[in-house]
């Protein structure tokens, strides 16, 4: 493939991507997160912008964030932060009205994955409306987890195939690239919140007939700070499960 | 149509044929042996699909990959980048 000896050079095609992530507590994954892909954009040479949707975090997040825009420029980090925490669909919302790139990266904070190659690759070789990561499928996987947790994961997912069958393998994965005007037009019809939001997302995706790309993914579960999964998560999990197969 | 509607209409074309045959409900006069087929299939589907779910779920709980090198190779990272943040004059 031609693209692939120009990689180490300003690739000008007019594409740009635009990475929301959406922040609360991050204090110390955010400058890792942003170096990362600092990192990985500069070799990869496409155009990109970070936009950081900080939530009035107490652990002083913004604060860093307004340090790496200094180290990395206020074109490349992009701050737009809100007053209190109002959740993570509406930190989207928030986040790509402000987006100027024509496709968008949708990830965690939290370092549970990073690699953005795939994804671009992936989007380009069958020109996809959207490439999700799964956990489940090829090399994807998880780092960190117990029986427990693999078992309520797997479990999970066969249900919700079963009953929804919704043409992709991982519903509530989090690292995800759309075209800016496919997540636009996804967003708005969306309802759901927590796991339920991406779930819901692929779900209209496949109604709107939109394509689907897939990217297996090594899902390393947070290493700074706290990760939740309790039985409230698992109660909202199967209600917004039953929701989308009585409305979709 | 939504999944819901489609389910409720695929098992009750299920449970149509069934009762047909069972019950010979159009007078077929269908050797007997059918029906005593058909007569205890909804239980067999539902005991093979419960099998073929424990059997697929518990596969793929064995064979979920455990991203070690992931892991390791976040690590490295991690301390590269932490050394050189603060080179640049990140205060954490
Ligand atoms: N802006 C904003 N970000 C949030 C909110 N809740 C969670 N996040 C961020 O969203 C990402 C996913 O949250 P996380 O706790 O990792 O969820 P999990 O991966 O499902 O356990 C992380 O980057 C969080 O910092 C919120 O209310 N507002
Ligand atoms: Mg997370």
């Amino acid at each position: 493939m031609a693209s692939r000896k120009t990689s180490h050079q300003k690739r000008d095609n007019g594409d740009k991507y635009s990475v929301l992530l959406p922040t609360y507590n991050e204090r110390e994954n955010l400058p890792l997160i942003v170096w990362l892909l600092v990192k990985y954009f500069g070799e990869s040479g496409y155009n990109y912008e970070i936009i950081v949707i900080d939530d009035g975090s107490p652990d002083g997040t913004l604060e860093v964030g307004e340090q790496l825009q200094k180290i990395y420029g206020e074109d490349k980090i992009l701050l737009r932060p809100r007053a209190k925490k109002l959740g993570l669909g509406t930190a989207y919302i928030h986040g790509m009205k402000h987006a100027t790139g024509n496709y968008i990266f949708i990830m965690d904070a939290d370092l549970s994955h990073h690699t953005i190659f795939l994804f671009v690759r992936k989007q380009k070789e069958g020109n996809y409306d959207l490439v999700s990561g799964t956990r489940y499928q090829g090399n994807g996987g998880v780092y960190g987890w117990d029986l427990r947790r693999k078992l309520i994961s797997r479990g999970a997912n066969f249900l919700t195939q079963v009953l929804l069958r919704p043409g992709a393998s991982d519903l509530t994965g989090s690292f995800r690239l759309y075209k800016k005007k496919v997540l636009e037009s996804l967003i708005e019809r969306c309802v759901s919140k927590g796991y339920v939001f991406q779930m819901e997302m692929i779900v209209r995706a496949r109604q709107l007939n939109y394509t689907i790309g897939e990217v297996p993914i090594s899902f390393v579960d947070r290493v700074y700070g706290e990760s939740k999964l309790g039985g409230n998560e698992i109660v909202s999990f199967v209600k917004g499960l039953l929701t989308l197969f009585a409305t979709t | 149509m939504t999944k819901l509607l489609e389910w409720l209409f695929g098992g009750s074309v299920v449970a149509a044929v069934w009762a047909l045959v069972t019950f010979d409900l159009l007078d077929l006069s269908l050797p007997q042996t059918y029906r005593e087929v058909a007569w205890p299939m909804p239980l067999y589907l539902l005991v093979s699909f419960g099998c073929y779910s424990l059997a697929t779920v518990g596969y793929r709980v064995a064979t979920f990959n455990d991203c070690d090198e992931a892991a390791k190779e976040l690590q490295e990272q991690i301390k590269e980048a932490k050394e050189d943040l603060r080179k640049k004059g990140l205060k954490m």
